[in-house]
C-alpha cells in the first residue's frame, strides 16, 4: 500500500516473465536514468565531495577535510538552529498525529456529511505550505493580529506572538497541527481496511466499544500510524517556507525560528559559504536517515502486521 | 479491498448474530449495520440520535474554527486597511476593492506577469511529470530486465532524499549552462521523471490493470510502446489525474526552489512575488497583501474543488500531502 511498506518488505513487482525486455527498459527508464545521473546522483556525490571543501561559487573548491563538520558544532547559531528545529517537529508531528487520529476515529464509518468534513479538514494541507497562509498567519499572530482581537473579546491583553522569542515558534508548530488533514485521510483509508467481521465478532464475545478500540482498531491501524509518523517527521525536518515568510527570512526573532533549512540556505545562498551549506544539508540527511532507520528498528516492538 | 470482498465480510456474520444481541447497540451504527432500528429500546435509540446531533455540531463548530482564519482573510482582502486590524468578524462594515486593483500594481510588474509565470512553470512541470513518469513506471510494472528490484528501490529511495542535500550541486551545474533566471531549472528535471512519487503511483496503478489485456496485444502483435500508448495511458486516467493535480498544487505553491533559481523580478512567480512584496511594504498595506494571497490560492481551490476524489486517492494509496 505505501512506500514504506514496499521498502520494509521488499516485494517484487510483477510477475515474472521468461523473456527478458532489457532493450525496451532501457529506452522507458532513459529519462528516468538520466535524470538519476544528472540531477540526483551526481549532484548528490558532488555535495558530499563539496561538503569537505571550502567553497563560495566564485573560486575553485578547497579541501578542508573535515574542518566543516566540526565548525558546525563549535557554531552558537548551528546549534540553536538544530535545538529550534527537534523542538518544532517532536512537538508539533505529535500533536499533528493526535489531531488526525482522533478526527480520523470520530469520522468513521459511513456518517452523514463524511465526504465534506473531510474536504474542509484536508483543505489545510492542501494550502499550508503557500506562502499566501504564512503571510496569514504573520498577520493573525501579529501584535493587532486576529487572535490578539478575538481575546480582546475576552478582555485578555494580547501581545505580538510572532514577535516575542518565546512564541514565534510556537505559531509555527501551530500551522504544521493545523495540517492534520493529510495523515487524517491516511487514518481515513487505514480504519476502512479493517474488516467489519471482528467488530461483529468482538461484540458477540460481549466486548465493550472501548475493549474493540484497544484490541481491534488500534493494533490493525499501527502500520499506518508507524506511516504517518515517518512521513510527517521526514517532512517536518525539512519545514522551510513558514518560518522563512514569517521571521522575515532571518528565522528572527532572536533566532527563535531559525529551523534548519533556513539557517542551510542563509549560510549557502546568504553568505555563499557552500561547503558548510553542504556540510549541513549531509549532516540533516544523515539526522533523517539516522531517525527512520531508528524508526523501523523500533516498529518491531509496535508494529502489528495482520499478514 | 473490492467491493464484493467487503460486502461477503459484512453481510455473513450478521446471518448468525442472534436477533436479541444488544451489545453491539451501542456500537456507531456502520455500513454493514442492517439491523432494524425499532428493536433498540426507545430511551436509548433518543440517546443515540442526541449524540448524533451533538457529535455533528461539534464537527461543525471545530471545521469553522479550523477555516476562519481563511474566510476572515478573504473578507478582510475586501476592508480598508484600518478595519482589518478593528474587525475580528467575517462582515465587512464597508466594502472596498481597491486593495484588489492597488496590490495587482503594487510591484515592478503587474500581479498578471507572476501568475503567468506561474502558469508556465506549471505547465512544463505536468507534461513532465505525466510523461517521464508514466514511461519509467511502465518499465518497472511490465517489464522485466537486469538489476529492476535494486532499480526499483533507488527510485523508492529517491523520494525521501531531502532536496538540500542537491541543490548547491545543481545550482553550480545549472548556473554554468546558464539557466538561472529561467524556467528550465524548474522543468528539465521533471522531465526526467526526478518527482519519483509519481513514479511510485502509477506503478501502484499499472500493477492493477489485468496483465491479460498486454498480453492479448501482444498477440496481436503491439510492442511496448503500443502497450504503453494504447492501453496503459488510457487506462489509467484516474493515476494521470492524480498526478496532474499534485504536480499543479506542489509547483504553484513551491518556494525554496524558486526563490533559488528565479532572481530577476521579472521572472517572478506568485510565491517569490509575494514574498517581495511582504518585504517591500512591511506592515503597511495587509488589505493589498491579503487580496494577491487570496489570488494566488485560488487555482489551488478550484484544482481541490475539481481534484478532490483524485486526491483523497492519491494520498490514501501513497501518503502524499
Amino acid at each position: 500500500m505505501s512506500v514504506i511498506q514496499e521498502l520494509s518488505r521488499g516485494k517484487q513487482a510483477g510477475a515474472v516473465r521468461k523473456k527478458g525486455d532489457g532493450r525496451w527498459a532501457l529506452l522507458f527508464l532513459a529519462p528516468w536514468f538520466v535524470g538519476l545521473a544528472l540531477i540526483t546522483a551526481g549532484p548528490m556525490g558532488a555535495s558530499l565531495y563539496l561538503s569537505f571543501t571550502d567553497y563560495d561559487l566564485l573560486s575553485a573548491p578547497e579541501w578542508v577535510g573535515l574542518e566543516n563538520y566540526t565548525r558546525m558544532f563549535d557554531d552558537p547559531r548551528f546549534l540553536q538552529s538544530l535545538g529550534v528545529t527537534f523542538t518544532y517537529v517532536f512537538v508539533s508531528v505529535p500533536l499533528q498525529l493526535a489531531a488526525a487520529l482522533g478526527l480520523a476515529l470520530l469520522l468513521d464509518k459511513g456518517m452523514r456529511g463524511l465526504a465534506l468534513y473531510r474536504s474542509v479538514y484536508y483543505l489545510p494541507s492542501l494550502l499550508g505550505g503557500s506562502v499566501a497562509i504564512a503571510i496569514l498567519w504573520r498577520q493573525i499572530f501579529g501584535a493587532d493580529g486576529l487572535v490578539n482581537q478575538v481575546l480582546a473579546l475576552f478582555g485578555i491583553q494580547g501581545q505580538g506572538w510572532v514577535s516575542h522569542p518565546d512564541y514565534a515558534l510556537g505559531t509555527l508548530m501551530a500551522l504544521n497541527v493545523w495540517t492534520f488533514g493529510a495523515p487524517m485521510v491516511i487514518f481515513l483509508a487505514g480504519l476502512r481496511q479493517i474488516p467489519q467481521m471482528y467488530y461483529e465478532a468482538a461484540a458477540i464475545d460481549g466486548a465493550s466499544r472501548w475493549r474493540q478500540f484497544r484490541s481491534i482498531t488500534v493494533p490493525l491501524l499501527t502500520p499506518i500510524i508507524f506511516f504517518n509518523l515517518v512521513l510527517q517527521l521526514i517532512e517536518a525536518f525539512q519545514s522551510f517556507t513558514r518560518a522563512f515568510v514569517v521571521s522575515g527570512g532571518n528565522g528572527g526573532p532572536s533566532d527563535s525560528t531559525l529551523l534548519y533549512t533556513l539557517y542551510l540556505y542563509l549560510k549557502g545562498f546568504g553568505s555563499l559559504d557552500m561547503g558548510y551549506a553542504s556540510a549541513m544539508a549531509w549532516f540533516l540527511l544523515l539526522i533523517i536517515g539516522g531517525m527512520t532507520v531508528v524508526n523501523f528498528l523500533a516498529s518491531k516492538y509496535w508494529v502489528f502486521y495482520d499478514d | 479491498m473490492t467491493d464484493a470482498s467487503t460486502t461477503a465480510q459484512t453481510t455473513t456474520p450478521t446471518a448468525v448474530r442472534p436477533p436479541s444481541d444488544t451489545a453491539s447497540g451501542t456500537r456507531r451504527a456502520g455500513p454493514g449495520d442492517r439491523r432494524p432500528t425499532a428493536v433498540r429500546p426507545h430511551g436509548r435509540r433518543v440517546r443515540a440520535r442526541v449524540g448524533s446531533v451533538l457529535k455533528h455540531a461539534g464537527l461543525i463548530a471545530f471545521g469553522f474554527v479550523m477555516l476562519y482564519p481563511l474566510l476572515w482573510m478573504l473578507a478582510s482582502s475586501f476592508k480598508p486597511n484600518a478595519l482589518i486590524f478593528r474587525e475580528p468578524g467575517l462582515i465587512p462594515t464597508d466594502i472596498d476593492l481597491s486593495n484588489y486593483t492597488d496590490g495587482w500594481n503594487a510591484l515592478l510588474h503587474p500581479f498578471s506577469h507572476y501568475l503567468i509565470n506561474s502558469a508556465l512553470v506549471v505547465l512544463g512541470s505536468l507534461l513532465g511529470n505525466l510523461l517521464s513518469c508514466s514511461l519509467a513506471a511502465y518499465a518497472f510494472a511490465r517489464l522485466e530486465f537486469r538489476g529492476k528490484r535494486l532499480w526499483f528501490a533507488v527510485m523508492l529511495m529517491s523520494i525521501m532524499l531531502p532536496i538540500h542535500v542537491v541543490i548547491v550541486p545543481q545550482y553550480v551545474l545549472f548556473s554554468q549552462l546558464e539557466w538561472i533566471n529561467t524556467f528550465l531549472p524548474l522543468i528539465v528535471p521533471k522531465l526526467l521523471a526526478t518527482d519519483a512519487f509519481f513514479i511510485f503511483l502509477m506503478v501502484q496503478f499499472f500493477r492493477g490493470i489485468p496483465r491479460e489485456l498486454d498480453e492479448a496485444a501482444t498477440l496481436d502483435g503491439c510492442n511496448h510502446l503500443r502497450i504503453y500508448l494504447q492501453i496503459m495511458l488510457p487506462l489509467s486516467m484516474p493515476a494521470l489525474a492524480t498526478t496532474a493535480i499534485f504536480t499543479f498544487i506542489w509547483t504553484w505553491n513551491d518556494f525554496f526552489s524558486q526563490l533559488i533559481f528565479l532572481t530577476r523580478p521579472e521572472m517572478y512567480t506568485v510565491p517569490i512575488a509575494l514574498r517581495t512584496f511582504v518585504d517591500s511594504t512591511g506592515e503597511s498595506s495587509w488589505g493589498s497583501l491579503f487580496a494577491m494571497s487570496i489570488v494566488s490560492l485560488i487555482p489551488v481551490f478550484i484544482a481541490f474543488l475539481f481534484g478532490q476524489k483524485y486526491l483523497v486517492k492519491g494520498i490514501a494509496t501513497t501518503g502524499i500531502k
